[in-house]
């Protein structure tokens, strides 16, 4: 019965959390420090989530699934709410810190509020770069990786320069590829596939190498050929490396992807945020550093949903 | 008589002064095979035993195919080996299985490989049930036990219908009684099939329980020691009397006996 009483609390700790936060920012007046924005931002997105989390919680008693889930992450998420609230505290309410470097949660949510459409255009842009650059990585690295995993004699002649070019970071050829690539597009495509590339060919090839030698000769018993070897048996078996290799190269794609923009690049999340940062718009830096973490955060998401699907047959080397 | 699967008249293996040298690490050539000549008839069950380092795994391997011989040579039916084929199947000392394909994928591996699975897919169903793997072929190898694996394995090799069945100590990873269980499943598998059966094993017993004759190997230098007819009917007993004279002829020639220490004294 205790229990019963403290598994329904847990389900409503979120909407605790959002009812510390709004209580706070009702209570205690913003510093007078801050520029006003146009509409009370905060106070809508607070309203929305004190619906949403009591609703959930409702819902929640229904769904068995849900339920669980609930009473498992419900702390967490209250404790997201104080962590909001304390923010709130130290820069709206007492402006502790400098307000032009660290404003408030109505100048910040204006931005998305008020230029939702450049933040849009700019996300769409950074993907249209990230998965170009990325499925060419990838496609090139996987390629390079199973012919030096497999192919002797492509390693011995290959393998030194990979191993001179790789480590490098792929934005060090930023003002090269600038004035090789004819658009600065192709340019930034260029750098991310590189930066792909080389994790995914070094993942690929040390994990066909790191095959157990059983796997090839229980095939060779069947009279396999040599393409049946590659294909069915060596490349399916390191393909949760290859997921690895796939893994840190999107890592170091987002990183190649934000310099790039930085750079030359017109629109793209990164570009959005040195050009608020060059306007000493920093309530706009903070929504561009919060849009990026959204949006890799859904990227790696989908990742391994993809990898729990292709890979049902092993358990997780790797958790998100 | 000995139950020997007379009217199967493909798998008969001759083996003719084969010599196999492998170079160590420090360059030292070391022969892991000294001369072996061995004849064994279609349809048998032959077991090697011996100690580690005699050669019996090496040995299997020729007849397999999965290396070359440095002289002499492994026929098949008058016809000399080169490379692993479909007549010979090989169960490994562990089940092997991929861990990325269920256990009727599993099977039905070798049959893709060669491009025959279409006209076989009635046999892959057949040995799923002989081996009792019936109701687990969506099962992936992880989630079954090792004897399960190893019976997957069996399975695996048996289904091309090879003449020739090579096994690698492959009850070796198991337990006792799950180890006494699949040597009913194989004495049944060759009964059924009429497949020539190579047994590499340390087991004497297990030797004794399956085989028409037993291949006794030394090690250095590695040789066949003795090729003894084991002359009782199946099906045997792991508990019958005639086991204990074998079983000591056996292990005199290995000279693993051993020897009880006269009293010092008589009463």
């Amino acid at each position: 019965m205790k229990n019963k009483i403290l598994n329904t609390l847990r389900r409503f700790l979120p909407f605790l959390g959002v009812v510390v936060a709004f209580a706070i920012h009702r209570l205690i007046e913003d510093s007078d420090e801050h520029p006003d924005a146009e509409e009370a931002y905060y106070t809508w997105i607070l309203y929305f989530f004190l619906v949403a989390t009591f609703i959930l919680g409702i819902v929640s008693t229904f769904i068995k699934k849900l339920k669980k889930s609930l009473e498992y992450s419900g702390a967490f998420w209250g404790g997201v709410g104080i962590v909001v609230a304390i923010i709130d505290i130290v820069i709206g309410k007492f402006a502790l810190f400098p307000v032009l470097f660290f404003p408030k949660y109505d100048n910040i949510l204006a931005q998305f509020f008020e230029g939702y459409e450049i933040i849009l255009k700019c996300i769409w842009h950074s993907t249209k770069l990230l998965v170009t650059g990325f499925l060419y990585g990838s496609g090139f690295g996987f390629v390079t990786g199973v012919l030096l995993g497999f192919n002797k004699k492509f390693n011995y002649w290959i393998n030194p320069y990979i191993k001179l070019i790789g480590p490098i970071p792929a934005t060090i050829w930023i003002p090269i590829s600038l004035t090789i690539f004819p658009t600065t597009f192709g340019a930034s495509v260029f750098i991310i596939a590189l930066s792909v590339w080389f994790s995914v060919a070094l993942m690929t090839s040390s994990a066909i190498q790191a095959v157990p030698k059983a796997y090839f000769e229980v095939s060779r018993t069947f009279g396999a050929s040599s393409a049946f070897q590659i294909f069915r048996v060596g490349i399916p078996a390191a393909m949760p490396s290859i997921f690895l290799g796939v893994f840190y190269g999107i890592i170091s794609a987002f990183l190649a992807l934000m310099t790039a923009e930085m750079f030359g690049v017109k629109y793209g999340i990164g570009w959005y945020i040195s050009w608020q940062k060059a306007m000493l718009v920093y309530s706009g830096v903070y929504a561009g550093i919060i849009v990026i973490a959204v949006y890799c955060m859904l990227i790696l998401t989908l990742l391994f949903k993809l990898r729990d699907k292709i890979l049902n047959w092993q358990k997780g080397t790797l958790k998100w | 008589m000995v139950t020997e699967n007379k009217e199967n008249a493909k798998g008969a293996i001759h083996i003719e002064n084969l010599v196999k040298t492998f170079i160590s690490n420090e360059g030292d050539t070391v022969t892991a095979l000294n001369g072996v000549n061995l004849d064994i008839p279609a349809g048998s069950f032959v077991s090697l035993i011996g100690p580690s380092g005699c050669g019996k795994t090496t040995l299997l391997r020729q007849i397999a195919g999965l290396a070359e011989p440095t002289s002499g040579g492994v026929f098949v039916d008058g016809k000399k080996i080169t490379k692993p084929g479909a007549d010979r199947g090989f169960a490994f000392q562990q089940a092997t299985l991929f861990p990325w394909l269920n256990i009727r994928d599993n099977i039905s591996l070798g049959l893709r490989a060669r491009h025959v699975y279409k006209e076989h897919k009635q046999d892959v169903d057949e040995f799923i049930e002989t081996v009792g793997l019936k109701g687990f072929e969506k099962s992936y190898p992880h989630e079954l036990s090792g004897g399960m694996n190893q019976r997957a394995s069996l399975a695996r090799a048996l289904v091309g219908h090879p003449d020739i069945l090579l096994l690698d100590e492959p009850l070796g990873a198991l337990d006792a009684f799950t180890r006494m269980a699949m040597q009913d499943e194989i004495h049944r598998l060759w009964e059924k099939y009429k497949t020539t059966m190579v047994m590499v094993t340390h087991d004497v017993d297990e030797a004794l329980y399956l085989s028409n004759y037993v291949v006794v190997m030394k090690a250095r230098p590695s040789k066949i020691e003795q090729v003894i007819k084991i002359e009782l009917p199946f099906p045997r007993a792991r508990t019958q009397d005639t086991f204990v004279l074998y079983r000591k002829k056996i292990l005199e020639i290995l000279n693993f006996a051993g020897k009880i220490p006269e009293p010092e004294y008589y009463l």
